[in-house]
């Protein structure tokens, strides 16, 4: 099954990533090539998550686990083991945290297994009608507090939202430009870590080329 | 099938290949070769300086040479695929960067169908249908399009979008592709390849000629508002220095000679230039500085292949006019 996800990402996901997106990445070398550590990125669409697993070198590949909710992508059993076995998911029991249900275990588990898990603290994909990144959810602050020698990495990831908008069904080739930032240090408080996550990945977008589909005509 | 066995194939195919469209290569592989063994000593003359972005410009220039090369050896079919391809990635540079309402993703899907459906009737050699279906029926067909899309906000900007970059990136860069299809019952010295060739080689010559000459003796600025780095005595250095070589290598590879070629090598390395500056004026009116980073140390495709997009249809027109019957 590692063996297929593998030949599956490499061979599939990677040259479709390029022929709709180009997969122009820069900082590639500061992507984790070992577990724990944490990618955090803005979240536009689905190709966010194909075009992460497209632009990770092969070696660490097969360690790189994307949080996704369990609510959308496990509510059908063909989507679902497709979820978990191919893109290989942690999944995130959205909505579920206030019946005391320990949502982030999952993607624990991951970085103790010395994995890296892929999250989007904005918690879903932006409406597309606006390219500001939405608040981020604290999530990726426990996760940095459990396992605070594990670096988090911000990732700005530009355009991937025109290429398949949320609730559009047929995407559109278009560049996509993949910044990687240098990692965010775990300070001790959740809130001066949330603040740097923030500002690392802002600071990103301000060197994304320019997305004027935001902008008045 | 042993080692021996696919070296005696590889000269078979080169030896049924025109000698001069080799000899050209070769040439092209030594200049290459030339400018690495510069790089390669240059960190050793002057210790310190960074020769990073020339060493990777070199590396790219290896690989794009490659990948035309196999293309205009391999014939028309392999070189149609390449350009389409190219056309594809200059194509979605250009509409990633120049669209600006999120309505016209419908079109921007339509424009890739209008892309190969240009190539198909390449691909089926049917001129008369490719001369007219961009200029005629996309520039029609397209806004009527995104009419029915419904938004009217900034239409006209943007079909007119539409249409620059189709023209420049497909239907200009696919008279390349069908110059292959020129059959060898013309009078071609080096076959349909070398007519691409030479086109290939004087643009990129043209390209690397003003570069140089702007680095050496620049001193006056041509156009400092859209292209603060280019100087008139690069522009001027490198148009005589390509149109000298267009006159003496001319004949070489075209049927041209006399008036036909003197045009050719008087305009050509003016409209690359020209080619090269309305991108720059393009991209600062958006405000990157490339249009990607597809090759690096070039920037993006388009960036590339800017001046192209300029000197392919004249030197088509110009060939068509004075030495081809095809056309």
């Amino acid at each position: 099954m590692r063996l297929l996800r593998f030949l599956l990402l490499v061979l599939v996901a990677r040259p479709l990533a390029v022929l709709m997106t180009g997969a122009d990445v820069s900082g590639r070398e500061r992507l984790p090539l070992k577990g724990p550590a944490i990618i955090a990125a803005n979240h536009a669409s689905h190709v966010d998550t194909l075009l992460m697993l497209a632009v990770f070198p092969s070696r660490a590949v097969s360690k790189l686990r994307p949080a996704a909710a369990a609510d959308y992508f496990l509510r059908d059993p063909v989507i679902g083991w497709f979820s978990r076995h191919v893109i290989g998911i942690v999944p995130v029991a959205r909505g579920k945290a206030a019946d005391g249900e320990d949502v982030l275990a999952p993607a624990r588990a991951a970085l103790a297994a010395g994995e890296i898990v892929l999250i989007f603290p904005e918690g879903t994909r932006g409406d597309g009608e606006s390219d500001e990144m939405g608040q981020l959810k604290s999530g990726v602050a426990r996760l940095a507090e459990a396992f605070p020698q594990a670096p988090v990495i911000p990732v700005w990831i530009q355009g991937a939202g025109r290429v398949l908008p949320k609730g559009a069904s047929v995407p559109v080739p278009l560049n996509c430009a993949v910044l990687v930032g240098e990692p965010v240090v775990w300070t001790g408080r959740r809130g001066g870590f949330m603040d740097a996550l923030r500002a690392a990945m802002l600071a990103l977008k301000a060197q994304a080329p320019p997305l004027r589909w935001s902008e008045e005509p | 099938m042993d080692f021996a066995d696919w070296i005696g194939r590889a000269q078979a195919f080169l030896a049924a290949k025109p000698p001069a469209l080799l000899a050209g290569l070769g040439g092209v592989v030594i200049l290459l070769g030339v400018a690495s063994a510069i790089t390669a000593v240059l960190p050793l003359l002057k210790p310190g300086k960074s020769f990073e972005e020339l060493r990777l410009r070199i590396a790219s220039w290896w690989g794009m040479v490659a990948l035309l090369a196999g293309a205009l050896l391999l014939g028309w079919q392999a070189t149609t695929a390449v350009f389409a391809f190219i056309s594809f990635l200059a194509l979605r540079e250009f509409l990633s960067l120049a669209v600006r309402r999120r309505e016209d993703r419908p079109a921007i899907l339509a424009a890739y169908g209008c892309l190969i459906a240009a190539y198909g009737f390449i691909v089926a050699d049917r001129y008369m249908f490719y001369i007219v279906f961009i200029p005629v029926w996309v520039f029609l067909g397209l806004p009527a399009l995104m009419a029915l899309i419904g938004q009217t906000r900034g239409y006209l900007a943007s079909a007119a979008t539409f249409h620059w970059g189709l023209v420049t990136c497909v239907y200009n860069l696919g008279v390349v592709a069908f110059l292959m299809r020129v059959p060898d019952s013309e009078p071609l010295p080096a076959g349909a390849a070398g007519l691409v060739f030479f086109l290939l080689l004087a643009t990129e010559f043209n390209d690397v000629a003003q570069y140089c000459w702007g680095k050496l003796v620049g001193r006056h600025k041509i156009l400092p508002k859209v292209s603060p780095n280019k100087t008139w005595e690069g522009f001027i250095g490198g148009w005589i220095t390509t149109a000298a070589l267009i006159w003496f290598l001319g004949p070489v590879f075209t049927p041209l000679s006399g008036l036909g070629l003197a045009i050719v090598a008087f305009v050509l390395p003016a409209a690359g230039f020209a080619g090269d500056v309305t991108m720059s004026a393009i991209k600062r009116d958006i405000g990157v500085k490339d249009t990607s980073h597809a090759i690096p140390g070039h920037g993006g495709v388009l960036d590339r292949a800017d001046s192209l997009t300029f000197t392919a249809p004249l030197y088509f027109h110009l060939l068509a006019l004075f030495g081809l019957q095809k056309f």
